[in-house]
């Protein structure tokens, strides 16, 4: 271990770490960026039902070059194609599905995670506009949520933090948080250190994340 | 005999006055009445009040008219986006009002707006900016806010197929918001790919029905 040099996770890596989090059958909405990239990496004999907000139930992959339909589309403005039994509805009826608890697992980027779970993702801190689109909703909805970003901003700063100082998208949402070096669940009793990118110790993870974190054991280092 | 079927894009759209408030179906490019749009582009009304998902995409959707001056007022969930360019600059320069609001409810203050319902309790929003000025109010352990239905003078939607009686369906993801947007104008405008004889829509596919619909008129490339 000593000997590892310190490697970050690469995001294609954070995505392949979050895809083994899915259950079979689960029901997963991807938000833009990052976690849209977690679908290319479903452990094999998992079946994955994914959820788009503008109405769309099962989806797959990207269509073939020459085979784009502009009717087609996921919430990233994507084209898509849809799987065998996939199905459309419209908005109100795809945030019933968010908001009602009916979907298992959302994957959001993230901007600061407090250690009661609220999240802030939807606005630069001081910008005079943000988007908010579905996010406040699946954030709010979504049985589990997990957060998908670096651990740090590009100034170094953390963005595991004590107190939210970007404005906020939902209270008491996220459960799980996979950076570039680590993987921490919000537990009950705040954040719970489980697993880190090869190379570092949990001294290094909490050296860069503003609040305690807790761990049982050494933790594992994640398999890349 | 019921027949509402309009022979252009632009008479569909002459009572169309200044100061109107119109909901206009699409999230990003799909589903977007483009037709119904150029039409009152050309019209010349002014003073609008539009809601719709985004902020107008590069030169198109709700762009040109926002482009122009004609909106006053937009109610959207998107507002910032590297293709919403021509919004930002009017934003910034003071010409036009926002009210950001949380996709999930925005689709729901249409559903319910479209249902006689006037008002309801969600918890999406709860502690962020959104909820700013709203009524606060604990139900079943959830703390919720209190948001309004919201109706419109017109609905511009977009559909594949119409028929004479206002029945729709739509293409994919192309359906989002339109089916709610219809319940909620006074005077809901299809435009659509193709107008059917009544019987060539399965009842059973039918996803808008007619009673939510005024008028049905083919589409048209005003810009061609």
């Amino acid at each position: 271990m000593a000997n590892t040099p310190r490697t970050p996770l690469k995001r294609e890596q954070i995505a392949r770490r979050i895809a083994q989090d899915f259950a079979d059958g689960a029901i997963v909405n991807l938000g833009i960026g990052m976690p849209t990239l977690a679908a290319n990496y479903i452990p094999a004999g998992r079946e994955i039902l994914f959820h788009s907000e503008n109405g769309l139930l099962g989806f797959g992959p990207a269509p073939e070059k020459g085979k784009e339909d502009p009717n087609l589309v996921n919430a990233g403005k994507e084209f898509v194609t849809m799987l065998p039994g996939g199905c459309f509805f419209h908005q109100a009826d795809s945030f019933s599905m968010t908001r009602g608890k009916h979907v298992d697992v959302a994957v959001l980027g993230g901007m600061q995670v407090n250690p009661r779970g609220d999240l802030a993702n939807w606005k630069i801190k001081g910008a005079e506009l943000g988007s908010i689109g579905g996010a406040m909703d699946i954030a709010r909805g979504a049985k589990q949520v997990f957060v998908a970003m670096t651990h740090t901003t590009n100034k170094g700063e953390p963005k595991i933090v004590n107190e939210l100082t970007y404005p906020i998208t939902a209270l008491k949402c996220v459960t799980r948080i996979y950076t570039d070096i680590a993987v921490i669940d919000v537990g009950p009793k705040g954040l719970v250190l489980r697993e880190v990118a090869p190379g570092y110790s949990a001294a290094d993870v909490q050296a860069v994340t503003e609040p305690k974190l807790t761990y049982e054991k050494e933790p594992a280092v994640i398999a890349i | 005999m019921l027949n509402k079927i309009v022979y252009s894009l632009a008479t569909a759209v002459a009572d169309v006055r200044d100061g109107a408030t119109i909901l206009v179906g699409g999230f990003g490019g799909a589903g977007v009445p483009e037709g119904l749009i150029t039409a009152l582009l050309r019209q010349g009304t002014k003073d609008l009040t539009l809601i719709h998902n985004n902020a107008g995409r590069d030169e198109t959707s709700i762009a040109p008219l926002i482009k122009h001056d004609r909106v006053a007022k937009l109610i959207c969930t998107f507002p910032e986006a590297k293709t919403a360019y021509i919004f930002r600059d009017k934003f910034l320069a003071g010409k036009i009002k926002l009210e950001l609001v949380p996709q999930g409810t925005l689709a729901e203050r249409i559903r319910a707006g479209g249902s006689g319902i006037e008002g309801f309790y969600t918890p999406t929003g709860v502690g962020t900016e959104v909820a700013e000025g709203k009524d606060r109010r604990e139900i079943n352990g959830v703390m919720c806010i209190l948001e309004y239905g919201l109706r419109a003078d017109f609905a511009f939607v977009r559909a594949r197929l119409g028929d004479r009686w206002g029945n729709l369906v739509y293409n994919q993801a192309s359906r989002n918001f339109n089916p709610m947007m219809a319940m909620a104008g006074k005077i809901a405008i299809a435009e659509v790919d193709d107008v059917v004889e009544l019987g060539g829509l399965n009842p059973e596919h039918v996803v808008t029905p007619g009673i939510f619909v005024q008028r049905v008129v083919k589409t048209e490339n005003l810009n061609g």
